[in-house]
């Protein structure tokens, strides 16, 4: 136990005394949230916007306001017929175009699912997407409010349901936590065990009596702590800087983010049985874990709208896995009966790359 | 005799501590000027300064008739340096090596192909032009870095422990070429660990917490320091 | 102490050992001395533990490298070659983190680290990185004694170091070796350092040429040597290696050492040397290890 307390203190003095790694453990989660949470967003705030309200009551003007309201829309022009949307599409001063039908209030007591019509500018799709998502769901919670109707039309019902304000920070903070969990734990980790091979203190420690699992837990245990910090600093920011809402068991997310940092951390270990140098270290966990997590894992590009042999291999990324649970937890508030398959997923790969991490690891050199 | 380097009250200071204090010599044209020193004594600052890679806090000096301070540029042209950590481009042919050197001192694909020839005549190589250089043995790629060094006959040549680690018979030879590059009149400048390598040099000098403790040839400076060998004057100096 | 039997080992096509065998006993300093690349680190990781062999066996204190390599690492002390300590922790937190590695402290087994500790306590609170050769070196061995081994590795310690650091470092170790018994191993390029050793091997190109004591394998010399010295050595290598007769010659420092073929007589080579205008002056001598290691070479 001593000589395990003498290696972890080792290990903390290393970490802190080198200012680069310093650096990216502590001031990289923070500028990652606030740089995604503030700048790189994919929001879309002022889409200017032409309604054809052909209801013209009480009811079709108080959902117009709660459009322009929301401040994602500026109501740009008022048509008075259909051929002046096509005009004011191609003068370019609007990017969508929402027609209310003349039975607006009575459709939607009738359980109809397409009250209004919307007609977006494709010629930028993500933003047409974008716009219509939003518009979608603010005519949602209007419905909702009003209690027109007693059922939520089911075709309107998706993820951003859940997400009523369309805010992306609350997207980015899973992202980015994921991302930085993963480079604290799998590439930090797999760096320093190559660098004790670059200096050789590597084979003093080979000959000396410690057993193998000593070194790797020792080597580990650092990363996890801080790990730790880094997730709680980045879910503060989200809670404090971004008002992130957090709807499910803090245990549980808790115990879901212990999952994944180990699961991390196994991959960094099993990086750094393979890896003799730190350079190959670095470039091991940049391209192969860095790359596919920040383009696969759904943090920046959907996974709906990827090729489908890209969809099939997302699925052995696991920080996939991770940002699904993490959302259902915190913006669905459910429970493990929710998300256990993917957390069992996670558990499965952590275990799969520990029995590959103690068959690698060598008592020996080659 | 013309003089090849020529230093005046050289000095370089990194914060307070003056790793090169005040050194003033000069060394000639064909002469084999033994540089030593132990570990720290600024020797690499030293010779850093001499090929113009850093600029020295104050002092002066010229080299191959080049100022170390303003004619940095066509100085380099001049010099060859090749160190215990120099090595060739593993991954590339002898034959691409030497034309990548050769390119860099501006020499025409004749002049580098015709060298090439003559190097490999002389260091008795073989038909191994086109060998990948990690697949040549550590002592003949050593013979090889020197002449790669000097194959743009320069006026100087600055050796830093070429011959660490070598088999016994390996230095020898690579002390020959030593010879023959003096003998031509190329000015070489060494340093070493090896106390007997220090005896085959024309004149050494010894530094010591960065000045120059000492100065001449063997015998002289075995007279003055009343010692058997160069290892002994080595370590009368060094102790002090 | 240590015995091998038959050792051979090859990276993919290169043999870096072949077929070696060696015994050491117990309480000696044992140097192997031979170039980069004749296979002394090869042997050394075999020695610790940190590689198997092709073929052959070789055991520790009757304990098999292979096999029980557990009990092996408990009971050597190993400083591989270059300096290989955490250069960002000082000097007593490099010493502290090898003692507990081994279950031990520093107090413990100050007395064997004593004389070597002296020197490097003024430095106590210094980062390993900015010690002085010399001095990173004496901490590297201090580490490596910390646990009181038995038998101690010592690959190329005092490798681009200066004659005088190097001479210290080899009191030290010969300090050790007389009053705390241990057996110690190691490794150098540099010729004169054998003469410090009790025994040496003489290795080149993964084989052994010889194992004798310094003193003695000297005496596998097979010729008469000679030491001419003149008034310029080079040119003088140069006649010599023209003439006939001579069998070997080589530059020494600041003199020629000569081997003679049977037919040629001393005074025929001085009255060449004096045809063609040389100074010189002409002696016999006794070979030294580098003469014996050099004529040991050619015959491979």
């Amino acid at each position: 136990m001593r000589t395990f307390l003498a290696f972890i203190k080792k290990e903390f003095k290393h970490i802190f005394r080198d200012k680069r790694t310093l650096l990216i453990l502590f001031g990289m989660p923070i500028v990652q949230v606030l740089l995604f949470g503030f700048a790189i967003t994919t929001e879309i705030k002022d889409g200017k916007m032409a309604v054809l309200d052909l209801a013209k009551n009480r009811m079709s003007q108080q959902y117009i306001s709660k459009i322009t309201s929301s401040g994602y829309f500026i109501l740009e022009e008022n048509l008075k017929n259909y051929s002046q949307i096509e005009k004011s599409f191609k003068r370019g001063t609007i990017k969508i175009a929402l027609v209310i039908p003349e039975k607006f209030a009575e459709n939607l007591g009738n359980n109809n699912s397409s009250i209004v019509q919307v007609i977006a500018d494709a010629s930028d799709p993500n933003m047409a997407n974008m716009l219509t998502s939003y518009l979608s769901g603010i005519s949602n919670s209007f419905a909702i409010e009003n209690r027109l109707v007693p059922k939520i039309p089911i075709k309107i019902e998706s993820k951003m349901l859940y997400n009523t304000e369309n805010k992306s920070v609350f997207m980015f903070v899973p992202g980015v936590m994921t991302i930085i969990l993963m480079l604290v734990s799998a590439m930090m980790t797999s760096i320093t065990v190559a660098r004790e091979k670059e200096i050789g203190t590597m084979e003093i420690l080979l000959v000396s009596p410690l057993k193998p699992a000593i070194i790797i837990i020792g080597k580990v245990l650092p990363y996890l702590v801080l790990s730790l910090i880094n997730a709680f600093t980045i879910l503060m920011l989200g809670f404090l800087v971004f008002g992130m809402p957090m709807e499910g068991s803090r245990i549980l997310l808790f115990l879901e983010i212990l999952l994944f940092i180990v699961t991390s951390l196994s991959l960094g270990i099993l990086i750094s049985t393979i890896a003799q140098t730190q350079q190959t270290a670095m470039m091991m966990s940049l391209m192969g874990l860095m790359l596919p997590t920040i383009l696969l894992s759904g943090f920046i590009f959907p996974i709906e709208s990827m090729p489908r042999i890209l969809q099939i291999l997302s699925n052995v990324i696991p920080a996939k896995w991770f940002i699904i649970i993490i959302k259902s937890i915190m913006l669905k508030g459910v429970g493990i009966r929710v998300v256990w398959k993917e957390t069992l997923i996670l558990t499965g790969t952590s275990l799969l790359f520990i029995l590959m991490t103690i068959k690698k690891f060598k008592i020996r050199m080659e | 005799m013309s003089r090849v380097i020529e230093v005046e009250n050289l000095t370089r200071t990194f914060g307070h501590f003056k790793a090169v204090d005040n050194i003033s010599f000069t060394v000639e044209k064909g002469e084999i000027f033994g540089f030593l020193g132990a570990n720290g004594a600024g020797k690499t600052t030293a010779i850093k300064m001499l090929t113009g890679i850093l600029e020295p806090t104050s002092g002066r000096g010229k080299v191959a008739g080049f100022d170390i301070i303003t004619e940095r540029n066509k100085l380099k042209f001049k010099i060859g340096y090749m160190s215990q950590k120099f090595s060739l481009y593993e991954d590339l042919t002898l034959k691409e090596n030497i034309g990548f050197y050769g390119g860099i001192y501006g020499l025409r694909k004749r002049e580098i192909a015709e060298r090439t020839k003559k190097m490999i005549v002389r260091l008795q190589l073989g038909n191994i032009e086109n060998t990948l250089i990690s697949e040549i043995p550590l002592g003949w790629k050593q013979k090889i870095a020197f002449s790669v060094a000097t194959l743009h006959h320069p006026d100087i040549v600055f050796l830093d422990e070429p011959t660490s680690g070598v088999d016994p018979i390996t230095r020898r030879q690579f002390w020959n070429l030593i010879y023959q590059a003096a003998d031509k009149g190329i000015t070489v400048f060494v340093t070493t660990h090896y106390m007997d390598e220090a005896e085959y040099c024309d004149r050494i000098s010894m530094m010591v917490r960065g000045k120059i403790a000492a100065m001449g040839t063997l015998d002289e400076l075995l007279l003055k320091h009343t010692a058997k060998d160069m290892d002994e004057v080595f370590l009368k100096l060094a102790r002090d | 102490m240590i015995e091998i039997k038959n050792i051979s080992k090859s990276y993919k096509e290169v043999k870096a050992l072949d077929n070696i065998s060696l015994n050491i006993e117990e309480g000696r300093l044992f140097g192997l001395i031979g170039p980069d690349g004749a296979g002394k680190t090869t042997l050394f990781r075999i020695l610790t533990t940190l590689l198997i062999p092709n073929r052959g066996t070789a055991t520790l204190m009757n304990l098999d490298t292979v096999t029980d390599y557990k009990k092996i690492r408990r009971q050597i002390g190993y400083m591989p070659g270059r300096f290989s300590l955490y250069t960002d922790l000082s000097v007593q937190e490099n010493l502290e983190f090898f003692a507990k590695v081994f279950n031990t402290t520093i107090e413990s087994n100050f007395e064997m680290i004593r004389d070597i500790y002296v020197l490097l306590e003024p430095f106590k609170k210094r980062k390993a990185r900015d010690l002085s050769g010399g001095m990173k070196q004496k901490l590297a061995l201090c580490c490596a004694l910390i646990h009181k081994p038995k038998i101690l590795f010592l690959d190329e310690p005092t490798f681009g170091v200066d004659p005088v650091s190097r001479k210290e470092f080899w009191d030290n170790l010969k300090k050790l070796q007389k009053t705390d018994n241990i057996t110690t191993v190691v490794s150098t390029p540099y010729m004169d350092e054998a003469a410090l050793c009790n025994e040496v091997a003489l290795i080149q190109k993964g084989k052994i040429l010889a194992v004798d004591t310094p003193g003695n394998i000297s005496k596998r010399f097979t010729h008469k040597l000679f030491e001419i010295k003149t008034n310029n050595n080079y040119k003088a290598l140069l006649l010599l290696r023209k003439m006939d007769g001579i069998n070997s010659a080589f530059m020494f420092g600041n003199s020629i050492h000569l081997t003679l073929n049977n037919s040629k007589k001393v005074t025929q080579l001085s009255t060449e040397l004096t045809a063609n205008s040389f100074k010189f002056s002409i002696k016999n001598i006794e070979p030294n290890i580098e003469d014996t290691f050099m004529e040991l070479m050619q015959k491979e």
